[in-house]
């Protein structure tokens, strides 16, 4: 190392400037606050001493909260607090890894189709249209139907479903950041297409995409109940909180507890991935001071 | 005397912040009477613009405070409830603003706005607003009023868009035109057209102008007393002679100092810096010419022969290309190390596109561009990265021409990691160098360019291509973003680094006033073209072209007792370098008018 790293001037590099404006942000706070334990409770639900979701009972049949059922039980004498936490895992695994796969498919089409123009961009817009065209909820469920009833094949089918989105947002937003001169500085200074968009591109149009992803999410959980509800995607008796909403509404008039508690997850969480967004949207943001 | 008819007294307006109300213009005091003009100058940020929008009370009434007094005609503005104000803006206090692009409506003809006032200030009838409309726009000039009344704002160009406004601000007569910056956005031609029509309009019509400018050239041009403005201050008021004869504040004299002023060169030879000023005391110390000489015996560094840069231009159904924009057309010059050579022309000259064509961030359609006898256009893609060692750009506007992700420690390591010069700290330690080159602290190197001024950013910008030691550097409308006394410093670092250095610089812009200070040549640009290229003493000293005259006669200067020598440049738009398709440039033949002084003959 020279002399000149040492140097007093050169102050220390502080690498997590977004990650100490997460910290500060109200709105992500609230957001990981609702998500986070929500969260713990679904990756560690195998560990936590709760009934076995699974085990029916025809002693207690659509029982309302008490002492022993928490939150009741269903049609069959399961216990819907267990029934709930292991749910938790399937809609939060659908939300966040069907978002992950639009992303990481949707993104780099989007990028490559607005920054390169010409017949890249006719290709891919031309099938974005296509699919766009397609409803969302319409086109999950072809494709899932297409790939076989599973948890996997319905995140898949909903990921690729959310993809045409992700992909005309990102060439829209590539498009308004490419008439920048800083990208054209960038390559004045020799810097190669991969390196400017990966550097140049890339950061400046992550808000906009951070938010559609946490309003996909919950676009996305609400189609995974849709899915398990058709047999599509959650396979019985495994449960989701969607197929357990979908089931609770046949009783809503004898046991109107029972639809209350996966609605309202489901509602939590959208509502957390929101505010998560947000505030992801605002800390990844360096002129947000 | 008779009473003015605007007198501002007192006024303060504040801002509400976190921390409570900020003040951003305290105590103002000025008075307009009917047929005058009054100048307010001050550099951005010095709160002139607040000024006139305080006056029209058009801030966000639950964001801002104005205390104090407005009075037009012996009535205060500031008592008037909102809806008595709306009779007032457009009637008795009309506004004229700097972007003529965006502040007519695009979805309505540019008849129906005008008309528009007149029937909601003056109750007129639709027939009779048309036909005002079309005598409003017969007065300011716009050729074919009454077949241009059904026409879009589109279909008009910047400076007679900038008529339109002008007829809409005087259609109600009033009593007072506030014009903010008005001519800001205007090539100079157009500029000094604009000018005098304000104030031929001003006698005809007796009216009092507010005029806000941070150009001392134009106020000299127009301003009968001139308000300096300084942080928010009022710092001086007076005659705009004796402003620029012997200003009392030291501001003021700074100001005036940091001018660059067209024909202040004449009998020096070589580029000359500006001289320090201390804003505070207004001390001014002369600095000396930049020294360093061109050898021109040598072999040019970059030579450019015949370049051409067209851009199709498609229309109908099929996208079919029609014709083709020739932005750059027969361009031929060479460049010397350590030497600066301007582009100067108007917008849409093409000086920009032979920039980027050099570049190559556009692709030429022919002609030779060679670097230290490389032949450029022929490089392959890594072998142009390579190349852009050589060659670096620094753009007009310092607000974008830095990502706003990257501290600026990362923008000026990354040239220097990517060519392989330096990596790791040693890149980092050598970007905090490049920092303290260009007079920033190299403590701020983990900041984003947003906390940096205009300023500041663009020698972040310079000291980003420094790293890579480049011959040539295309600056590109460079300082023309930047205020005074900051457009000085800026020039004067980059004939330090010429002088140190020996960069050779491209130096776009339609700066004439600091093309003359800085240049060891000149090109001028005109439709595409370079009409008259030659050292910057016989261009500036002895123009030979017809262009170049008119460029520089337009050129407003910063001196009252000048204003006498009137322009009256005859109204006429820039012609479109627009060709039909199969369009053969004419060879263009060159007669010299001195040692290697060249003008366009045909």
């Amino acid at each position: 190392m020279s002399s000149a790293v040492q140097s007093p001037a050169l102050p220390k590099k502080q690498p997590s400037r977004a990650w100490r404006s997460l910290r500060r942000n109200p709105s992500a706070i609230i957001g990981a606050l609702i998500i986070l334990p929500i969260a713990l409770l679904a990756i560690l639900a195998p560990l936590l001493p709760i009934a076995d979701p699974n085990a029916t009972s025809w002693t207690a049949i659509r029982l309302a909260p008490n002492a022993q059922y928490w939150m009741g039980t269903d049609e069959i004498g399961r216990d819907i607090f267990s029934r709930m936490i292991w749910g938790a895992r399937a809609s939060l695994l659908a939300g966040t890894i069907s978002v992950a796969i639009a992303l990481v498919t949707g993104v780099p089409l989007g990028l490559l189709a607005g920054y390169f123009g010409g017949w890249v961009d006719m290709v891919i817009s031309r099938i974005t249209e296509a699919l766009l065209a397609m409803p969302f909820l319409i086109m999950a469920i072809a494709l899932a139907a297409f790939l076989g009833p599973s948890l996997t094949n319905a995140m898949i089918a909903i990921g690729l479903s959310a993809m045409p989105i992700i992909i005309r947002l990102t060439r829209g937003q590539v498009l308004a950041v490419k008439a920048e001169d800083y990208v054209e500085g960038a390559r004045a200074v020799g810097l190669n297409h991969f390196e400017i968009m990966s550097r140049y591109i890339l950061p400046n149009i992550v808000p906009p995409i951070i938010v559609q992803a946490a309003l996909t999410i919950a676009t996305a959980i609400i189609a995974e109940a849709s899915l398990s509800f058709l047999g599509l995607g959650q396979q019985a008796p495994a449960p989701s909180w969607g197929s357990m909403l979908n089931t609770a509404k046949n009783f809503l008039s004898q046991a109107p507890t029972y639809a209350l508690f996966p609605g309202l997850a489901i509602f939590l969480v959208v509502v957390g991935f929101n505010l998560l967004g947000d505030g992801l949207r605002d800390a990844l943001d360096p002129r947000e001071h | 005397m008779t009473e003015p008819v605007l007198s501002v007294r007192n006024l303060t307006t504040s801002f509400r912040t976190e921390a409570g109300w900020k003040s951003v213009v305290r105590n103002m005091g000025f008075d307009i009477h009917a047929g005058e003009t009054v100048a307010v100058v001050g550099e951005s940020g010095s709160g002139k613009s607040v000024t006139s929008l305080s006056v029209m009370r058009l801030l966000d009434p639950h964001a801002s405070r104005i205390e104090g007094e407005v009075i037009l005609n012996g009535r205060n503005l500031l008592g008037l409830s909102e809806r008595g104000m709306q009779d007032v803006r457009g009637n008795e206090i009309a506004m004229i603003f700097q972007e003529p692009m965006t502040s007519l409506n695009p979805a309505y003809t540019v008849g129906r706005q005008i008309a528009e006032v007149l029937i909601r200030h003056k109750e007129m009838s639709k027939d009779e607003a048309r036909r005002a409309a079309i005598a409003m726009m017969e007065r300011v000039r716009i050729p074919n009023a009454d077949r241009r009344f059904d026409q879009y704002p589109h279909e008009f160009s910047g400076g007679m868009r900038q008529r339109v406004m002008i007829a809409m601000a005087l259609a109600a007569r009033p009593k007072l035109l506030i014009a903010d910056e008005p001519t800001t956005a205007l090539d100079v031609t157009i500029q000094g057209q604009i000018l005098d029509l304000i104030k031929e309009l001003q006698q005809e019509e007796g009216m009092a102008v507010l005029f806000i400018t941070h150009d001392m050239g134009v106020v000299a041009e127009i301003a009968d007393r001139t308000v300096v403005m300084f942080r928010g201050d009022q710092a001086e008021t007076g005659t705009t002679e004796k402003i620029f004869r012997d200003a009392a504040h030291p501001y003021s004299r700074a100001l005036l100092a940091a001018v660059p002023a067209l024909g202040a060169m004449e009998g020096a030879d070589k580029p000359l810096r500006f001289p320090r000023v201390d804003m505070a005391s207004g001390a001014i110390s002369p600095l000396p010419p930049q020294a360093r000489p061109v050898d021109y015996a040598a072999a040019p560094l970059l030579s450019v022969k015949n370049l051409a840069t067209r851009f199709d231009v498609k229309s109908g159904l099929l996208n079919r290309t029609t014709g083709a924009v020739h932005a750059v057309e027969g361009v031929s010059f060479d460049l010397w190390a350590g030497e600066t050579l301007s582009l100067v022309g108007e917008s849409g000259c093409g000086k920009s596109t032979t920039g980027r064509s050099i570049m190559r961030l556009v692709e030429p359609r022919g002609g030779e561009i060679s670097l230290q006898s490389r032949d450029v256009l022929k490089l392959s893609g890594s072998e142009m990265q390579a190349m852009r060692r050589d060659i670096q750009m620094i753009f007009q506007d310092p607000f974008s021409s830095l990502n706003p992700r990257m501290t600026v420690g990362q923008a000026v390591a990354e040239p220097l990691i990517k060519h392989g010069i330096a990596k790791g700290q040693a890149a980092r330690a050598r970007a905090a160098e490049l920092l303290d080159q260009v007079g920033l602290n190299s403590a701020m190197m983990d900041r984003y360019p947003h906390e940096f001024s205009g300023g500041q950013r663009q020698r972040v910008a310079i000291a980003r291509v420094l790293g890579l030691e480049p011959k040539v550097i295309v600056a590109d409308e460079s300082v023309s973003a930047l205020d005074v006394s900051i457009k000085a410093q800026v020039c004067n670092l980059l004939m330090d680094l010429q002088e140190r250095l020996g960069i050779a610089f491209l130096f776009i812009s339609h700066d004439m006033a600091v093309v003359e200070r800085i240049s060891h040549r000149v090109a001028v640009m005109y439709l595409g073209e370079i009409v008259e290229i030659g050292p910057r003493a016989q261009v500036f000293g002895n123009p030979q072209h017809d262009y170049t005259k008119k460029l520089i006669a337009a050129v407003p200067v910063p001196d009252p007792d000048r204003r006498a020598l009137r322009r009256n440049t005859p109204v006429d738009e820039l012609k479109s370098p627009v060709r039909p398709l199969g369009f053969v440039p004419p060879v263009r033949s060159y007669r010299e008018a001195g040692p290697g002084h060249f003008v366009m003959s045909a």
